[in-house]
């Protein structure tokens, strides 16, 4: 089996008293997607805030594309694409700015962008159909349309981890295809894409596999299999049918 | 009087010359910093730390140190207290910045009480631009200098920090320290800015020229550019000012920066309350005629 681009061991996170991980272990091949499900409070931003080096874990351990974390970030390994509630989207920045932004640990001390860093932005606008937007301030895009801004980033920065926090609230389901579509062909050129969502209806079409997290790992399988009634329940609660969930 | 002589005869002044170079680099300097406090939300956070370098102004003064150092260590100080406050018992934010500045500006008031000076310290308070000497002027020049280089260069940075944070951490930068450094350079502008109006009156340089830019543009590069030309523009009007109605000169400049801001606040063309009606009126004059 080739490295796992993300290789979580026994990872315990702390809030205060608050349990938020417990000894959490998941290892994630290039090139697939998964899926990450749970309630609210089930530790789904924690691992994230793990992964993206924002929260150290108390015990455990996190390897990246087969390095130390940090070397691995300061590679450009990690593209994190953040829930639209976490974004002032009246700062003032157009959707180049942003995208540009993936370059900043490519660049020199002061990130002035030389002739390469905006090739890559160009490409990565290119690639997201975003480039008639380009100069457009972010806060007047569509839903869709923000999160593949934030996509390019990951895509400018030479990203093989892509994080995805609740990429599909406020999405239209157009959008929501050309996302997928988008992330499945990042994937197939190698990337490792973990999404976490509420939207379980879109699971199949989305993910490769599939991890239910309830402060820890209750399963980790094919969608077809998470999403069994008797393993929601174990993650959502009892009354709940995968559809309604959340 | 012709033009020309209303612009230089205060300028035949000395004490004018000094006044206006002191009011237009902390205007300056301010105003660049104040893009980013009103961006992150650090607009309180501005009037407390540029508070509570009073106590720290006061002891550098006794004990012969630089202005500077004993501003920022107080600045670093209030922030740490804040959070202290804030984060081990159930006091919300906005009042543990109340408490702690004002509790470290009634130190500094008190502390200036208690030390005996030549030059009136209670100038740091109010500001006494008219008095400004020329060695003042020339603390004010390189200390604006050296926080005015260190923003303009990491401005990438500190945008990336105010914008997204969580991004930062993930190309592997240390948000912490991108956010110290911000308010190293919050207590260092603060002492710039001591000079020109005060303690009392800094905090107004620091939100003002950075909230009216924003209103007019929605590009952080012109902001950069807006704000100090706005804030400069104003220490100058609010100096004349000052010298033909013999007012205030500290109380003057921030007098006309509220000003324009409320000029831009009603119409600015994007943003203004009056200034995106008329737009959309002319807007649709414009279809009508077609």
């Amino acid at each position: 089996m080739s490295v796992p681009a993300i290789d979580v061991r026994n990872v315990t996170v702390h809030y205060g008293d608050v349990l938020a991980l417990d000894n959490v272990s998941l290892s994630l091949a290039p090139g697939r997607i998964y899926g990450l499900i749970g309630m609210n409070g089930s530790g789904k931003s924690t691992l994230f805030k793990t992964i993206t080096g924002m929260l150290r874990p108390d015990h455990g351990t996190v390897t990246l594309a087969g390095q130390q974390p940090a070397l691995a970030r300061k590679a450009g390994a990690v593209g994190y694409v953040p829930q639209s509630e976490d974004v002032d989207w009246a700062f003032p920045l157009s959707v180049r700015d942003v995208v540009m932004m993936g370059r900043y640990g490519h660049m020199g001390f002061s990130r002035r962008p030389k002739a390469a860093d905006k090739a890559a932005v160009a490409e990565a606008l290119e690639r997201v159909e975003l480039t008639d937007l380009a100069d457009r301030q972010i806060g007047q895009l569509s839903g869709g349309q923000k999160k593949r801004a934030f996509v390019a980033r990951g895509i400018a920065q030479g990203a093989t981890i892509l994080l995805l926090d609740e990429p599909f609230a406020g999405v239209d389901k157009r959008s929501e295809g050309t996302i997928t579509k988008l992330l499945r062909e990042l994937a197939a050129e190698g990337a490792t894409v973990l999404v976490s969502t509420h939207d379980l209806n879109a699971l199949p079409k989305l993910a490769d596999e599939a991890i239910l997290l309830m402060r820890t790992v209750l399963l980790q399988s094919t969608p077809a299999e998470v999403l069994k009634p008797e393993n929601l329940a174990r993650a959502f609660g009892l009354d709940v049918t995968a559809g309604d969930a959340a | 009087m012709n033009p020309l002589d209303f612009l230089l005869e205060p300028l035949s002044y000395d004490f004018m010359v000094r006044a206006l170079a002191t009011s237009v680099t902390a205007a300056i300097v301010c105003a660049v910093l104040s893009c980013w406090l009103v961006l992150i939300g650090w607009s309180l956070m501005g009037d407390a730390v540029s508070h509570a370098v009073l106590p720290g102004v006061v002891l550098a003064y006794v004990v012969g140190a630089p202005f500077a150092l004993g501003a920022v260590i107080f600045g670093f100080l209030a922030v740490a207290l804040i959070g202290i406050v804030r984060n081990t018992s159930r006091i919300k934010e906005d009042a543990a910045i109340g408490i702690v500045f004002t509790t470290l500006f009634a130190l500094g008031i008190v502390l200036i009480s208690v030390t005996p000076s030549q030059t009136d310290l209670n100038h740091i308070i109010f500001g006494n631009l008219l008095g400004v000497s020329w060695a003042d002027l020339t603390q004010v020049l390189i200390l604006g200098a050296i926080t005015l280089t260190i923003l303009l260069v990491k401005r990438r940075d500190f945008t990336l920090y105010a914008f997204d944070a969580t991004h930062a951490h993930a190309i592997g930068l240390n948000p912490k320290v991108l956010g110290a450094a911000l308010l190293g350079l919050l207590a260092l502008t603060a002492v710039v800015a001591l000079q020109a109006v005060g303690v009392v009156l800094v905090v107004a340089l620091l939100i003002i020229p950075g909230a009216t830019a924003y209103l007019l543009t929605d590009r952080f590069s012109r902001m950069l550019v807006i704000a100090p030309v706005m804030s400069a523009l104003a220490a100058v009007t609010g100096l004349y000012l000052s010298y033909y109605l013999d007012t205030a000169s500290g109380g003057m400049i921030v007098l006309v920066e509220g000003c324009i801001f409320a000029l831009v606040y009603l119409f600015s063309p994007t943003q203004g309350v009056i200034g995106k009606r008329l737009g959309a009126m002319k807007r649709q004059r414009m279809l009508a005629a077609q």
